[in-house]
């Protein structure tokens, strides 16, 4: 197959695209990988997603198709004959793996989102601050009781796939699949959160980042995802971005 | 699957049961519909789904499927006769993508309008419109329904604004569903909200009306204050 008939749209950093590389490799699929620039969005991007204007688009034969999530339903669907299978086979397993997904889509991104922001502005704050002024303590204060909320929150939502796990070894059971992809991506941002909000999310959760380092044993996984120390960085750098 | 029990948990003013109603009658389901009081959620209710404790859950031999997109694949897969989803992937991805863009841009603008100040509510009703106009910009002008000749998942999906727009339009005083501008999505809603089992599960609209203005009035009340 010639490599070139998938193409994905791709961001190094971007989760969702992370969901789309695991669920390729998987299948074993060949695919010509092209890194956006998303302050100068491609051609091909704008043309490929003209609703969204946004990363992963996988292009098949030529016709794209965008939403990670969507995205890995039509490669378990487009490759049906390559081993394994992304979802299960009975009906109600598979509505529930997508109901978890859909769980992960929901909730997980807009609390990391909020968590990193809230967390590392506190952090820019105090450090561009040699002399702790008054400012910088009003600022930290004040935040201080959003950040301790956001953090509630945030642990608050992975005990809800605590909860699912109990003892499988993946969200939906002995199988890797959709609903494990989901939420895996997000497994590179665990060392930003840590560090930034001073927790340990495996004293909090401990079968969650069990899952996660389960996950990471495939090589699907550990092949996508970027190295969370570089993540780190990346956040910290886009966030003093916005705040100079 | 004779015998199968199917039960679902629904809210008469709720589109999002209402499509749950629309894939169950499509297949020629038979189910019981139990009614939720939405102020005094029932035992039931919050048993089979404690994470969100919203309608419509749909009960299948005692098991719990939520989320309505979620519960319309699963009857789709459960109900092999009278398909709603395409065959091809790609088709079924672009399905899967309207019906998401629906759910994540239109719908929150409508709860954003539902109880926006009179000021602001333009303003939304405007995003909403362009959100419509995308919409529209994915109709194919020669199928009278979204795959075709026969009424499928995006169909059942999406029509619903059929019906909530223009009584948002009433009860707001704004404009969505601009004849002049989506008229083929005007067409297309139209189409869908003729056809029979479709027609006979849509609640009384006089009824939709009073109680959405109901709740827009009180907002409105709470916001003079």
């Amino acid at each position: 197959m010639d490599v070139s008939e998938v193409v994905l749209l791709d961001f190094w950093a971007s989760l969702f695209c992370m969901r789309v590389k695991i669920a390729l490799a998987e299948k074993g699929v060949q695919y010509d990988c092209k890194e956006e620039n998303l302050a100068n969005k491609s051609q091909l991007l704008l043309q490929m997603n003209p609703v969204h204007k946004k990363i992963p688009v996988l292009i098949h034969h030529g016709k794209p198709i965008s939403e990670s999530n969507i995205i890995v339903q039509y490669i378990d669907e487009a490759w049906q004959n390559k081993h394994p299978p992304l979802l299960p086979s009975d009906p109600y397993l598979k509505a529930q793996a997508r109901f978890w997904a859909d769980f992960v889509d929901k909730k997980v991104p807009i609390i990391c989102h909020i968590f990193l922001l809230r967390f590392s502005i506190d952090l820019i704050c105090v450090e561009k601050n040699t002399q702790i002024n008054d400012g910088a303590r009003r600022i930290w204060s004040t935040k201080g009781e959003e950040l301790e909320k956001a953090k509630r929150e945030f642990i608050e939502w992975l005990n809800v796939l605590e909860e699912q796990l109990g003892d499988k070894a993946y969200l939906m059971g002995e199988s890797f699949g959709y609903a494990d992809i989901a939420m895996v991506p997000f497994y590179c941002w665990f060392y930003a959160l840590e560090t930034i909000g001073k927790m340990s999310i495996e004293k909090e959760c401990p079968k969650v980042v069990a899952w996660m380092k389960r996950c990471m044993e495939r090589e699907s996984v550990s092949k996508s995802l970027p190295d969370p120390h570089k993540v780190y960085e990346f956040r910290l750098q886009k966030l003093n971005n916005k705040t100079t | 699957m004779a015998g199968d029990k199917v039960k679902l948990l629904g809210f008469w003013g709720s589109p999002f049961a209402l499509r749950v109603e629309w894939a169950l009658r499509l297949k020629g389901v038979e189910y019981e519909y139990v009614e939720e009081d939405l102020s005094n959620k029932s035992p039931m209710l919050l048993q089979y789904n404690p994470l969100y404790k919203k309608v419509p859950v749909l009960v299948h031999n005692g098991k719990p499927i939520m989320e309505s997109l979620v519960i319309i694949e699963y009857i789709d897969e459960t109900w092999k006769n009278r398909p709603l989803l395409p065959i091809d992937p790609f088709e079924r991805a672009t399905s899967r993508f309207w019906a998401k863009f629906v759910d994540d841009k239109f719908v929150p603008l409508i709860i954003k309008m539902s109880s926006s100040t009179r000021e602001q509510k333009d303003k939304v009703a405007e995003e909403a419109r362009e959100v419509l106009k995308t919409l529209e910009s994915s109709l194919n002008q020669n199928k009278p329904f979204y795959g075709g000749k026969i009424l499928g998942f995006m169909d059942i999906a999406v029509a619903w604004i059929g019906i909530w727009a223009p009584m948002l339009e009433k009860i707001i005083d704004i404009k969505l569903l601009d004849e002049e501008y989506m008229p083929l999505l005007n067409t297309w809603f139209r189409d869908v909200l003729e056809v029979l089992v479709i027609k006979e599960c849509i609640p009384p609209l006089d009824k939709l009306l009073a109680h959405y203005k109901d709740y827009y009035d009180r907002f409105m009340a709470t916001k003079s204050n």
